[in-house]
């Protein structure tokens, strides 16, 4: 199962991974070999077997609607890279909301 | 390029709506960060909501129970198994890059509510494809007016308990879609899920809208429905912004099919934001991917079953909606589907405070009357609850009661009304401080003769036929004594006339 | 009193009673990684003003006849991976350099609140993806008894940290065997217990639903005493099981007798060196003598874990490490050179190269990463997206949950006949450093023996057996069913009494 070089570059986007032509000459191989060696998997039967998204069985763990203390806004923006005391701070959003 | 002619009305506008409902919690869904509205920017996250590393989400029971009391009243299937997945993207509002939401396995689906005009223009009865629990983002703030280069990111909202309701393009105008709106949201005010309110962002409403055109075959083809592309619309602010937007595309759309004939599947969906200001919807940028959000469960939490008894027990909590409390007030009182659509539409303290009223009077209409001519008007003006609002069932219906004894007339008990609210006294004491008393007949009797005394070319006219001229002595008599009962003053001038 | 001697347990024991002061374990502790840690690169992050205060304090304490917690005076080194309010913890990647979380991992807290002394910050793979430690950001680790090789990893700083005495214990976590691997590797002893025992809440997330955290130290009774504080129930994680934990020290010493450990023959197939083979078998045969009887076990879809770990552990961190982005803490990119953003034009980049980002925020993200990222975490990002998105969601990820659930299978029926399950825990001894760094897929198969443990759930430890012809170390794992960590520490356990691998300390390095 081969990956086009286009394919990579759509995943790095999509990944938000700024990729250099060379890394993206090297990725494409790579990530071609180590599909091609996770797709031995198609060899296994599974029409009759659930997916097992968590190890344990539990179920029906919750919390009590409760108020537990917050950070302070100074710890908050503690690490933002750019922030104004209040708020963090990122390049300008163009208008809507990030989900289509 | 025109298109085929049309068949008796043009089109069918088909809408359909997706409503987000910030959820009544005192915490946010995965971590124990208060919800209140306005509080200042960054006062109100933790590591879970801010997304720091080795940060955990924990499900907050109350918002579960709330989402499915919400399901319950919009008659929904609650799914005996459920569980979240994260849907995938990146935006600064999204600190973790993922929001924590149901794809697959939502834990509630196929209801319905309908909506039905209190004057009988349209009765709707709107599907719901599904209702699901998922977190909010937060908000970014952009000054374009300030010219600077950045956004502002406030995550107190992030975390922030949401129930996503998303109904079947049942709507077919853009009036029903307002009315259902009003009654989805007096619905779950009802239930004490949400209190509903658009302009604190505690209720969104994104809309889908085409046309469903009759063309008429041509050449031997058969008839059909032309369907233009679905529009989603975004950024509208009010119910009444969803009316006039969906009113403005739907006439931009048949005039977009009349010059173009594109039909749906031609094109993308497209998305389109509500210009308020400039009453207009405008294309919203593509963006560079479709959006794959890659949704795969959350691996952070657990699902979760809901058994019948639990599904028993958020029913026996629930109270009766308002379509349910409209009809019994209806049945039970005699009054009309509108007045019973006024009272329940102000919630159910204000039902219970009529229903108080209309007990002690024994009677409905003049009970509702006086619920929204006189309880109604001086509520809005003051503002506050009606829990708060000073005038008690008993107080009205003792006023009430007096008017039927005929100790004044009706005008005479709005004065009283009022002066009880002004003054919070006893009903017997602003009646006696007022000086209204009962007037006897020898009263009435001196009181007329003198009017008719003074009257001469009044008593003229009645002799001579007219007898609608002793109308002009009531507010003489008024005036002498005002506590007087008109209707006698009249009855007994005639009678001293006749006698003359 | 020598407390570089000392076991943990007979540390605090120590400490305990007097005989020797907290502050004289972490002075010891502290010479050594002095001495030790421009070699191995075992710290990242060395606390000596924080760890001495903390050392005083519980003297002081003790002096005064107040009660002391039961890992008083202890020297603890902690994987980089957790987080410390006080102490920088940065995943040994560039993306958190410098980062500072304001508030303490669970683990963290109960080692704080049983009065261990946290003496510094360990050395990783990279956001805990690697096995051999060469993926940090902040140089390779050497391996303690042979410089020249690794030490395996992603816990390689912890693993290299015990074998070298720069402190007793120190915690490790574990996503495909990245505790067990390591102490094989090191000579040490390591467990990753079932999944949900120890709270995650504060553990840089790689792979949720295969993460767990764990004691390394140089016995089980040590690992035993650490779980008791570590382990139990956290409301602050989802997935965490519910109840206390045993009281792990006193089940230790059950005899052996009558113990059933499976051994898997494919396990012997290809892939595992000679020497390591024989030392496993030589343990096979230590615990027959002790009264165990081995049993011939199946897991027949065990092949298949390699691949199936390598698609559930980097979808899941994909969607784990979104959140570095440069928005709101770690590494952000400096504005400026290479894009040609055409804000509302809708501009479509055919690829995402140095020519044209769609917005400047687009481009922070990109660069940011592409900055703060190493090639294996990229890697592994761009694996786990790929294999998430629309159109191969079913073929891949969807597809390695499946096989999990006949992985997860395969070991409850082998369960039915046995009560643990020995073998290998790598395929080799240590390698060179270098070895395996140009080819990603020979590194992903030396977690061979490990993947499914963490893909069942269930819980794994492994201890030193014997050692190569060259003096490399050889490690034997056991894996038992969920929640048998009691019986595999004790199984362990009756093993160090009757043998002393577990004892050997390579040369101390200068």
């Amino acid at each position: 199962m081969s990956l086009s070089r286009q394919d990579v570059a759509k995943v790095g986007l999509l990944s938000r991974l700024a990729l250099s032509e060379a890394e993206l000459d090297s990725l494409t191989g790579e990530l071609s070999k180590i599909v091609g060696f996770v797709s031995q998997l198609e060899e296994i039967d599974t029409a009759s077997v659930a997916p097992l998204a968590h190890p344990l069985d539990s179920q029906n763990v919750f919390r009590d609607d409760v108020v537990k203390p917050s950070l302070t806004t100074a710890q908050a923006l503690q690490s933002a890279p750019r922030h104004d005391g209040e708020c963090f701070l990122v390049p300008a959003v163009l208008g809507e909301s990030g989900a289509a | 390029m025109t298109a085929a002619a049309p068949a008796a009305a043009p089109y069918t506008t088909v809408i359909g709506l997706e409503v987000h409902v910030q959820l009544q919690t005192q915490t946010k869904l995965f971590c124990g960060c208060p919800t209140t509205f306005g509080a200042p920017p960054n006062t109100q996250v933790c590591p879970t909501c801010l997304g720091l590393p080795g940060s955990l989400p924990v499900m907050n029971r109350h918002a579960f129970d709330l989402a499915v009391r919400s399901a319950l009243a919009l008659n929904c299937t609650i799914a005996p198994f459920t569980k979240w997945d994260r849907k995938n993207y990146f935006y600064p509002d999204l600190p973790k890059g993922y929001q924590i939401s149901q794809y697959d396995l939502p834990f509630s689906s196929d209801g319905w509510l309908e909506v039905v005009d209190p004057k009988g223009a349209f009765a709707r009865k709107v599907g719901i494809i599904r209702v699901h629990l998922e977190e909010d983002a937060g908000k970014s703030m952009h000054d374009e007016a300030a010219g600077t280069a950045d956004t502002r990111i406030d995550l107190n909202r992030a975390g922030t308990p949401l129930c996503e309701i998303v109904s079947q393009p049942d709507l077919r105008s853009p009036q029903e879609a307002r009315a259902w709106l009003n009654e989805l949201k007096l619905l779950l005010v009802y239930l004490g899920v949400s209190d509903c309110n658009m302009q604190e962002g505690s209720l969104r409403v994104d809309a889908n809208v085409n046309l469903h055109i009759p063309v008429a075959g041509q050449g031997g083809a058969a008839d059909r429905i032309a369907k233009t592309p679905i529009v989603e619309i975004k950024n509208m602010n009010s119910f009444r912004s969803v009316e006039r937007a969906l009113a403005y595309e739907a006439a931009r759309q048949w005039e977009e099919w009349q010059a173009t004939g594109t039909e749906m599947g031609k094109m993308p969906k497209q998305t389109r934001g509500w210009d308020d200001p400039a009453g207009i919807t405008r294309p919203q940028r593509q963006k560079e991917e479709s959006s794959d959000y890659r949704y795969f469960p959350e691996p952070d939490l657990v699902p979760v079953t809901v058994s019948e008894a639990d599904i028993a027990a958020a029913r026996a909590a629930m109270g009766e909606p308002p379509a349910v409390l409209r009809t019994a007030l209806e049945s039970k009182w005699k009054i009309s589907a509108y007045d019973a659509d006024v009272l329940v539409n102000q919630g159910r303290d204000l039902v219970a405070y009529f229903e108080d009223l209309a007990t002690r009077v024994g009677e409905g209409k003049v009970a509702s009357n006086w619920m929204q001519q006189d309880v109604l008007r001086t509520l809005n003006e003051r503002g506050g609850t009606i829990a708060e609002f000073p005038v008690r069932p008993e107080h009205v219906a003792d006023i009430i009661a007096r008017i039927a004894a005929g100790e004044f007339d009706t005008s005479r008990g709005r004065e009283i009304f009022a002066e009880v609210l002004a003054s919070g006294k006893p009903v017997a004491d602003v009646v006696a401080a007022m000086g209204i008393a009962a007037v006897s007949d020898d009263e009435l009797v001196t009181l007329c003769k003198e009017l008719l005394a003074a009257n001469p070319k009044i008593v003229a006219d009645v002799q001579g036929g007219k007898e609608q001229a002793a109308a002009g002595l009531i507010g003489q008599a008024k005036k002498k004594n005002p506590n007087v009962n008109p209707g006698k003053v009249r009855q007994m001038c005639l009678d001293l006339i006749r006698g003359m | 009193m020598q407390p570089l001697q000392l076991s943990a347990t007979d540390l605090v024991a120590a400490v305990h009673r007097g005989d020797v002061t907290a502050v004289e374990c972490v002075e010891a502790f502290l010479a050594r990684t002095a001495a030790a840690n421009g070699t191995l690169n075992a710290f990242l992050t060395i606390d000596r003003d924080g760890a001495l205060a903390r050392a005083a304090e519980i003297d002081a304490r003790r002096k005064a006849g107040k009660p002391l917690g039961p890992l008083a005076g202890l020297p603890i080194g902690v994987k980089d991976a957790l987080c410390t309010a006080d102490l920088p913890t940065t995943c040994a990647s560039k993306m958190l350099a410098g980062f500072r979380p304001p508030y303490d991992a669970e683990v963290v807290a109960r080692l704080r609140r049983a009065d261990a002394v946290i003496i510094g910050k360990t050395n990783m793979d990279e956001f805990a993806m690697g096995g051999s430690n060469e993926n940090s950001a902040f140089g390779p680790v050497r391996n303690p008894w042979d410089t020249t090789r690794t030490p395996g990893g992603s816990s390689g700083g912890s693993a290299a940290c015990v074998a070298a005495d720069m402190a007793p214990v120190a915690i490790g976590s574990d996503t495909g065997g990245s505790i067990r691997q390591p102490a094989g590797l090191c000579g040490i002893t390591g467990l990753k217990p079932t999944y949900g025992r120890i709270s995650r809440r504060g553990l840089v997330a790689f792979a949720s639903s295969l993460d767990q955290i764990g004691p390394m130290a140089r016995s089980a009774a040590d690992c035993a005493l650490v779980m008791e504080t570590i382990a139990g129930h956290d409301p602050g994680d989802s997935t965490s099981i519910a109840g206390d934990a045993p009281a792990y020290t006193r089940s230790l010493e059950k005899p052996l007798t009558g113990l059933r450990i499976g051994r898997v023959a494919a396990h012997f197939a290809e892939g595992l060196d000679p020497e390591v083979a024989k030392g496993v078998d030589e343990a096979f045969a230590a615990f027959k003598a002790a009264g165990a009887t081995v049993h011939e076990v199946e897991l027949p879809h065990a092949k298949y874990g390699i691949p199936t770990y390598y698609l559930v552990a980097p979808c899941e961190a994909s969607s784990n490490l979104a959140r570095y982005d440069g928005a709101h803490y770690g590494h952000r990119a400096e504005p400026g050179k290479g894009h040609r953003a055409e804000p509302g034009k809708g501009h479509r980049a055919e690829h995402s190269g140095s020519d044209g980002f769609e917005s400047p925020l687009v481009e922070m993200y990109c660069r940011s990463r592409a900055e703060g990222f190493g090639p294996e975490v990229k890697r592994r990002i761009m694996l786990g997206t790929y294999a998430l998105s629309s159109g191969y969601y079913d073929a891949y990820y969807a597809k390695a949950l499946r096989v999990r659930r006949l992985i997860r299978q395969d070991y409850l029926d082998a369960f039915q006949h046995v009560d643990l399950i020995g073998g290998p825990v790598s395929p080799t001894a240590a390698f060179k450093l270098g070895e395996k760094t140009n080819d990603p897929l020979a590194m992903y198969l030396v977690d061979m023996y490990t993947v499914g443990t963490n893909l069942a759930g269930i819980g794994g430890i492994s201890f030193p057996c014997g050692f190569t012809a060259g003096g490399l170390p050889i490690g034997f794992q056991l894996q038992g069913p969920a929640l048998a960590e009691p019986l595999l520490l004790n199984a362990a356990d009756r093993f160090q009494r009757l043998t002393d691998w577990h004892l050997r300390r390579p040369k101390p390095i200068a």
